[in-house]
């Protein structure tokens, strides 16, 4: 019985390999790589969307140089792995470009692969900030890399705050203290500022009245937190009740209707930086009605940038006149494209240029931008 | 040395103790009486703040003064959690009176997850937002550049509680049940003590006092959700065991140690390692004392 098995299966893959490259001529290949299932499949399906709705799209136009294009979207459950296989996977279906991948482990493990086989890869949400050095040149990104937010909170504590004592508390996980400690070397490089305290919290301790204390004894101007709503608003809140009156400031993680809801009045004042909003440009909304219109519902996570990446990748196709990588990577690097996110291109090391993080506050229980880096 | 910033950390430290003290109690009068460590107990601290939110949001909206909504929603929160413990006890723990000691401390850690879950999927998995509901004398609003008033508030409530308890385990008939329980049962039970009316009463006072600590930490730190009773339920039960397990001013005394190490620890040392304080504490009296601070050790007789 095995053998019956195994000779089927082995006639069957002989006729697939001899059948596909009859059609490889006539369509360009898109690798889509990320996590489709299990815990975090909400973080990788919208891009799978944003890439099926632009590709269509493309091809209710006539295609790309010509052909039509042909989405070969593959599960890698973000697990390094699983994406090496994938981006292996990929690179023999000899895919020109790849929308890809989600999670910040799993691009990393794939990025050797595509840099082997010079094959363009556009990440929508891995954040990662070596990953533009390891993936140089074929790695690209349009979402900021985790400290760019670091960075612009150290501009506007120091520029538009005029601080000079920063204390930074954190809650010892990986995103609340590595953006705590990128805020921390910014502002010791910038010299205009001291961080006068530097402590990790317990995640969901019953209270932090003492570690409120001590910030009131460093006598900051400013008090950063990196970690999430319920850690923050219950810092905002204790300090609010020890009358200390200076400015708080959190992160993505905070910038929730949650925060404001269980913070309550204690949150108003309170800045957090997030992502630029761009819920204003119109091609925002067009993204937005297609989502609606052939999934029925409002899109998920990463699906804007997603949706700029391929945008992005089929333009600088499409203004290359080829495939060939140097071409498309120069046109991804050189020519401007207009996105969901605004107008981008990409910079010498992949980031996108325009993508960014602004810094918002709470005014009448509702986050408003009050600060945006003009680049 | 700056006074003003250990007065402030004692306050805070011994704020946080209080609370944990209330809850140490629980577990300390079942441990006494029947040698179980009642895990599900944290759970009833929970129920008991959820409880007192959602009486404290309805009376608020009938637009009853702060005094009248703060009693009534601790009363009702006691009650309630009383049941709830009542039921635990009659539910998880009877059955297994005479089963060996890990049967119990299982069906404890099973009903503690049953009931942080029923929690989670009856209200929310989210933090929900707490009213500030403990009522603040007039007087010490004038003070609280120094002192913090809703702790002082909690810490009084605290003390009294505990005198009430001390005086009702010494002075009553119920009181002399539960110290003749806790002693031997056996010989409770042929002196014509109702041995499982006495367990009941136990747990259903260690439950009032959990839903007292629920209440007055929900309305301290302002935000609540069906997880805080396994943080709050580890640290209280670590209160209980380094003031002596089994006895009633060890429990008191070991949450305020607690409370206040974390403090002392956080403000002159740093925050980072506010467990590790804890815990170092727990294990330095343990090597020293093996029984708490308060605790007498029984020889076992081979």
């Amino acid at each position: 019985m095995k053998k019956i098995f195994g000779l089927l299966s082995a006639a069957l893959f002989t006729v697939l390999a001899v059948v596909a490259p009859s059609f490889a001529a006539d369509v360009i290949k898109i690798g889509v790589a990320g996590v489709h299932t299990g815990d975090l499949a909400p973080f990788g399906i919208p891009t799978v969307h944003a890439a099926k709705i632009v590709a269509e799209k493309y091809n209710k136009e006539g295609g790309l140089l010509g052909k039509k294009i042909e989405l070969i979207v593959l599960d890698e459950q973000c697990k390094p792995e699983v994406a090496t296989n994938v981006a292996t996977s990929l690179v023999t279906s000899k895919v020109v470009g790849v929308i890809g991948h989600i999670c910040s482990g799993a691009t990393k493990a794939a990025l050797p692969i595509y840099k082997q086989d010079k094959i363009p890869v556009i990440s929508p949400s891995a954040t990662n900030p070596s990953l533009t050095k390891i993936g140089y040149p074929v790695f690209f990104r349009t979402i900021a890399p985790d400290n760019a937010q670091g960075k612009l909170q150290e501009e506007f504590i120091v520029n538009k705050l005029h601080a000079k004592r920063v204390a930074i508390i954190h809650d010892k996980g990986d995103y609340g203290k590595g953006l705590a400690t990128y805020l921390k070397n910014y502002i010791e490089k910038s010299g205009k500022a001291k961080v006068v305290l530097f402590e990790g919290i317990t995640p969901g301790a019953m209270d932090y009245s003492a570690v409120v204390q001590k910030i009131k004894r460093a006598r900051p101007d400013v008090v950063m937190f990196g970690g999430y709503h319920p850690e923050a608003s219950k810092i905002a809140m204790t300090m609010k009740r020890k009358r200390l009156k200076m400015p708080f400031i959190s992160d993505d993680g905070i910038k929730n209707d949650k925060f404001i809801q269980v913070a309550g009045k204690y949150a108003e004042g309170v800045y957090a930086s997030g992502p630029k909003d761009v819920s204003g440009n119109p091609l925002y909304k067009v993204a937005l009605n297609e989502h609606k219109k052939k999934y029925g519902t409002e899109p998920g996570a990463f699906y804007y940038n997603a949706y700029a990446a391929t945008q992005a990748l089929f333009e600088a196709i499409k203004k290359a006149g080829t495939t060939d990588f140097a071409k498309v990577t120069h046109a991804l690097r050189t020519n401007y494209v207009e996105t969901p996110l605004g107008k981008i291109k990409f910079d010498k090391k992949g980031e996108a240029e325009g993508v960014g993080f602004a810094v918002y506050q709470v005014k009448n229980g509702k986050f408003v931008q009050v600060y945006a880096p003009s680049k | 040395m700056d006074w003003s910033y250990f007065l402030d950390l004692f306050m805070s430290g011994l704020t946080k103790g209080s609370i944990y003290a209330l809850i140490a109690l629980g577990y300390t009068m079942v441990y006494g009486i029947i040698q179980l460590i009642n895990f599900a107990h944290g759970e009833i601290y929970m129920i008991g703040a959820f409880v007192a939110l959602i009486t404290a949001t309805i009376l608020t909206s009938m637009g009853l003064n702060l005094f009248a909504v703060f009693i009534l929603a601790i009363l009702v929160a006691v009650i309630y959690s009383s049941a709830y413990g009542f039921t635990v006890e009659k539910i998880a723990y009877k059955p297994l009176r005479h089963a060996s000691r890990l049967s119990p401390l299982i069906s404890a850690i099973g009903m503690s997850i049953f009931l942080q879950n029923y929690v989670m999927l009856s209200q929310t998995a989210d933090f929900v937002p707490f009213p500030e509901i403990i009522p603040v004398p007039k007087f010490l609003e004038k003070v609280s550049d120094y002192v913090d008033p809703v702790g002082v508030v909690i810490i009084v409530v605290t003390v009294v509680v505990m005198i009430a308890l001390s005086l009702f385990v010494k002075k009553t008939k119920i009181g002399k049940a539960m110290r003749a329980t806790a002693q031997n049962k056996t010989m409770a039970m042929l002196c014509g003590v109702d041995v499982d009316n006495t367990i009941s009463v136990t747990f259903v006072i260690g439950s009032a006092l959990a839903a007292i600590g629920g209440v007055l930490i929900g309305a301290y730190v302002g935000q609540i959700n069906f997880y805080i009773g396994f943080i709050a339920g580890l640290k209280a039960f670590t209160a209980a065991v380094l003031g002596g397990i089994g006895s009633i001013p060890g429990a008191a005394l070991g949450g305020v140690v607690l409370g206040l190490t974390e403090s002392f620890g956080t403000g002159y040392v740093s925050s980072d390692y506010e467990d590790v304080f804890a815990f170092v504490i727990l294990v330095l009296i343990l090597i020293f004392r093996p029984a708490g601070i308060l605790g007498k050790s029984n020889t076992e007789k081979v």
